[in-house]
C-alpha cells in the first residue's frame, strides 16, 4: 500500500513542478455503468448539467458484468497514476479505495452546501473516511419490497401478508389455487436479498445491524439466526421449482404475467412494472416485505471522487459532486432509476406511489432507528465477509435436506474466517 | 579505374558480411518477440501470481507476507472442496465418456460408409460453437419448464421428470453432458486422422490369420494410436481445467455454488470479492494440478520416443 503513496506523491510533486497550464475549461472524467435505458438516460442527464456549467465531460461507460468490468478498468487507471474524476463505487468498497489513498476529500462542497443537513448520518457515514466526505450518494433504493400482483391476490381471495405468519397462510391459499406464490431467481444475490428481508423481519432493526454490520457472534451464532433459517427456508419452499440461474426480471415477469402473486426485490424491480406499461398502486401493488414495515434497508449508488492534480478539473469535480445533490439532478435521476433522492428534504410531488412511501418510510426508518444497510448489496460490509454470507446462504436454499443449526455455525465460521 | 573497380567490390563485400550477420541473427531477432512476450505473459505472470498467493493482497496487489496463510484459508473453504470435487468429477467422466464416443465413432467412420465426409462434419460442428452458445443452448434444452421436460409434458408424457439442472446434487452432470456434446466430435477426427493413417496391410494380414474385426480394433490398431491417445487426453485435461466460460454460461456455478469449478472460485475470489491472495493461491493449486497430471505423463511418453 505504501508504493501507491509514495506513486502518488510522486505524481504531485512532479504536478507541482511542472509550469502552470494555460487556463481551460475543467474536464470531468465519469466512470459508469448506467448504459441502458432510465439509467442512461440519467446519466445524460447529469452530463448536460455539467455542460451547461462550462465543464467537458468525458464519458467513461464500461457495461457489463454489474459493474465488474468496470471495477477492473478503474484499478488499472488508478493504480497507473491516471484515474477518472469520478467512479461509481458503493458502499464499504469506498471505504477500501479511501484507505489506498486514492480518494479525495469533498468536505469544502459539504460544508457550503450543508451535506450534513441534507443526508441521514447512515447514509453520510458510509460516504466518509475519517470523518470527511469522499464520495456523493446519488440515489436511495429500498429493498425490503414486496411486489404483488393484484389480480392474483383477488383470485385466491387474499391480502397482501404484512408478517411473515400471514405470508405462509397467504401463500397456501395462492398455491392451492394453483399460483406460484413467489417469483424468485435462483442467483446467489437474490437468494441473499431474500435473506435480508427475512432476517431483518426476524431479527428486528438492532440485532440486524449486530449481526450484519458489527458481526457480533453473540447473535450470529444464536437460536435467534436459526430461526431466521427456518423461517427462511419456509419462505423460498413456495418458490416454484425451476428458479435456479433465473435473472430477477424474468422473475419480475412472472408476477406482471401473473403466474406468480408476489416478489421479494428492490425498487428497481419498478422498472420492470413501468416497461410492461403498468401503473403502480392499481395494476401492480409495492408493499414492505413481510414483517418489516416502518423499516428500510437501503442500497445507495454513489460516486467515489478521485485525487486529480489539475485545477480547472478539480474545480469540475467538486462541481460534479455539488451538481449531483441537487434537487433538479435528484429528482430527474431518481424519477429514472426507480429509486428515491437521497435529500430527506426534497418534494415528492413529481414521483409515483410507490416512490412516496419509499420516501415516507425513509423520513422516518432514518429517525427511529429502522434504517439498516443492507448487506445483500454491499453497504453493510466488505465484499468479501459478502460473499462469504451469500455463499452459505445459497448453499442453503438449494441444499436437499436444510439444516439451520448447522448452517448457523457454518454462517459464524464463515464471517469469522473473513474478518 | 582501379579505384572504381575497387569500390563495388568492397561494398559488396561489406555487404555480404552484413548479409551473412543478418542471416546468422535473422532467425534470432523474429523469435525474440515471441520468447519475451511469452516469457513476460505466461511465466512471468505465473511467478506474479506464485508471489501474490503468499500475500494478504485484497482487491489491489500488496506485498506484506504471510506465508501460507491463504492456503490454509483455502484448504478449509467449504466452497473450494466442492469445486475441486466437481473438477474430479468434470474430468473424469468428461475426458473418460469424450475418448469413448470419439473412438467408436472414429471405428464407425472409418468403415468406408456412404456420405462420411458430410456426417464427419456434423460431429464435427459442435467444436466450431464457442463454449458460452453451447452452454446457453443446453440451459435451455434442460430448464425444467422451458425444455426438454415441457415438451415432454406437452406431448402428453406427463410423469417425465429430468430437472438435473436445477438440483444441486445432479447440476454437475448436465455439463458434462454439454462439454462432451461439444467435444467428443474433435476427439473422432483426432483418431480419424489416426486410422487413415494406419496401414491397411496390417489390418489384410490379420484378416488372413483369421482375426475377427473388433479383436483387430482392439489388439492392433488402437495401441498403435498410443500417440493420438496421449494427444487427445492433453487437450481433454487443458479444456477440463481451464473450463470456465460453460459453466458461467449453463449455470454460473449454480444452483448455489454446487457447479463450481476452481476456475470459477478463482474469477470470483480476484475478482468480485476483492480478494486476490487466496484467488492467487487457488490459482497455483489448479498450476500444480495441471503439473501432477502431465509431467508424469510427458516424462513417459517422452522417454519412451526416445528409445525408439
Amino acid at each position: 500500500m505504501n508504493i501507491f503513496k509514495r506513486h502518488l506523491t510522486a505524481l504531485a510533486v512532479s504536478a507541482a513542478l511542472m509550469p502552470t497550464a494555460a487556463v481551460q475549461a475543467g474536464e470531468v472524467e465519469v466512470l459508469h455503468w448506467w448504459t441502458a435505458g432510465g439509467e442512461a438516460r440519467a446519466a445524460a442527464a447529469l452530463k448536460q448539467m455539467m455542460e451547461e456549467q462550462g465543464h467537458t465531460w468525458k464519458d467513461f461507460a464500461v457495461a457489463g458484468g454489474g459493474g465488474e468490468a468496470a471495477m477492473t478498468v478503474l484499478k488499472t487507471r488508478a493504480v497507473s497514476g491516471n484515474p477518472p474524476a469520478a467512479a461509481q463505487i458503493k458502499g464499504l468498497d469506498i471505504r477500501e479505495w479511501a484507505e489506498l489513498g486514492f480518494l479525495t476529500s469533498l468536505d469544502s462542497v459539504a460544508e457550503s452546501e450543508n451535506w450534513d443537513q441534507l443526508i441521514p448520518p447512515m447514509i453520510s457515514d458510509v460516504m466518509k473516511y475519517e470523518g470527511e466526505y469522499v464520495a456523493v450518494p446519488v440515489n436511495v433504493h429500498r429493498v425490503n419490497w414486496l411486489w404483488v400482483n393484484p389480480d392474483v391476490m383477488e383470485d385466491a381471495g387474499v391480502e397482501i401478508p404484512t408478517t411473515l405468519d400471514e405470508f405462509f397462510e397467504v401463500a397456501d391459499k395462492l398455491k392451492a389455487e394453483g399460483y406460484i406464490p413467489l417469483a424468485h431467481g435462483g442467483q446467489p444475490w437474490q437468494d441473499a436479498t431474500v435473506f435480508d428481508a427475512v432476517a431483518l423481519a426476524q431479527l428486528g432493526p438492532e440485532d440486524y445491524r449486530k449481526a450484519f454490520v458489527d458481526h457480533d457472534m453473540d447473535v450470529i451464532n444464536s437460536e435467534k439466526m436459526e430461526e431466521v433459517f427456518s423461517q427462511f427456508a419456509r419462505v423460498m419452499s413456495y418458490v416454484d421449482d425451476d428458479a435456479a440461474g433465473r435473472d430477477w426480471n424474468t422473475a419480475t415477469g412472472m408476477v406482471i404475467r401473473g403466474e406468480a402473486a408476489m416478489q421479494i426485490m428492490g425498487d428497481w424491480a419498478k422498472g420492470e412494472f413501468t416497461a410492461a406499461e403498468l401503473t403502480p398502486g392499481e395494476d401492480y401493488l409495492c408493499a414492505p416485505a413481510p414483517g418489516t414495515a416502518g423499516q428500510f434497508t437501503f442500497n445507495v449508488d454513489s460516486f467515489a471522487m478521485f485525487s486529480l492534480t489539475e485545477d480547472e478539473d478539480i474545480k469540475a469535480q467538486k462541481d460534479l459532486a455539488r451538481t449531483i445533490l441537487e434537487p433538479e439532478f435528484q429528482t430527474l435521476f431518481n424519477q429514472n432509476k426507480g429509486s428515491i433522492p437521497v435529500r430527506t428534504d426534497m418534494d415528492m410531488g413529481a414521483f409515483d406511489t410507490c416512490a412516496q412511501a419509499s420516501m415516507e418510510t425513509f423520513r422516518s426508518s432514518a429517525e427511529d432507528g429502522g434504517l439498516v444497510p443492507s448487506f445483500s448489496h454491499g453497504l453493510a460490509t466488505t465484499s468479501y465477509i459478502q460473499g462469504q454470507i451469500f455463499d452459505v446462504v445459497t448453499n442453503f436454499v438449494n441444499s436437499n435436506n436444510p439444516d439451520p443449526a448447522k448452517t448457523t455455525d457454518q454462517l459464524a465460521a464463515a464471517i469469522q474466517s473473513a474478518m | 579505374m582501379e579505384h572504381i573497380q575497387r569500390r563495388p567490390t568492397g561494398v559488396a563485400r561489406a555487404s555480404s558480411g552484413l548479409m551473412d550477420g543478418l542471416q546468422r541473427w535473422l532467425p534470432k531477432l523474429v523469435v525474440a518477440p515471441t520468447f519475451i512476450l511469452i516469457g513476460i505473459g505466461i511465466y512471468g505472470y505465473m511467478l506474479w501470481t506464485g508471489v501474490l498467493s503468499f500475500t494478504n493482497s485484497s482487491f489491489l496487489p500488496s506485498y506484506d507476507f504471510v506465508g501460507l496463510a491463504q492456503y490454509a484459508k483455502l484448504m478449509e473453504s467449504e466452497r473450494w472442496l466442492v469445486a475441486s470435487r466437481n473438477l474430479a468429477i468434470f474430468g473424469g467422466l468428461f475426458i473418460g465418456i469424450c475418448l469413448l464416443i470419439g473412438v467408436v465413432l472414429a471405428i464407425f467412420l472409418d468403415q468406408r460408409i456412404r456420405q462420411e465426409g458430410a456426417i464427419r462434419t456434423i460431429y464435427l460442428y459442435p467444436m466450431a460453437l464457442s463454449m458460452i452458445v453451447t452452454g446457453t443452448v443446453w440451459r435451455w434444452i434442460l430448464n425444467p419448464s422451458l425444455g426438454l421436460e415441457k415438451l415432454m409434458h406437452d406431448w402428453g408424457w406427463t410423469s417425465f421428470s429430468f430437472d438435473w439442472l436445477v438440483d444441486s446434487d445432479f447440476a454437475i452432470y448436465t455439463i458434462v453432458m454439454a462439454a462432451v456434446w461439444q467435444a467428443s466430435g474433435f476427439v473422432m477426427a483426432l483418431f480419424l486422422a489416426g486410422l487413415r493413417g494406419v496401414d491397411s496391410s496390417i489390418m489384410r494380414a490379420a484378416r488372413v490369420d483369421g482375426a475377427s474385426l473388433p479383436v483387430i480394433y482392439w489388439k492392433i490398431i488402437l495401441p498403435s494410436l498410443r500417440p493420438v491417445f496421449f494427444s487427445s487426453v492433453m487437450v481433454l485435461a487443458h479444456i477440463a481445467i481451464k473450463s470456465f466460460d460453460l459453466v458461467m454460461a449453463m449455470t454460473s456455478g449454480g444452483p448455489g455454488y454446487s457447479t463450481d469449478l476452481p476456475a470459477v472460485f478463482m474469477y470470483a475470489h480476484t475478482f468480485t470479492r476483492g480478494q486476490m491472495g487466496l484467488g492467487s493461491a487457488s490459482a497455483m493449486l489448479m498450476l500444480g494440478a495441471i503439473l501432477a497430471l502431465l509431467v508424469p505423463y510427458l516424462y513417459s511418453e517422452l522417454r519412451e520416443k526416445r528409445h525408439d
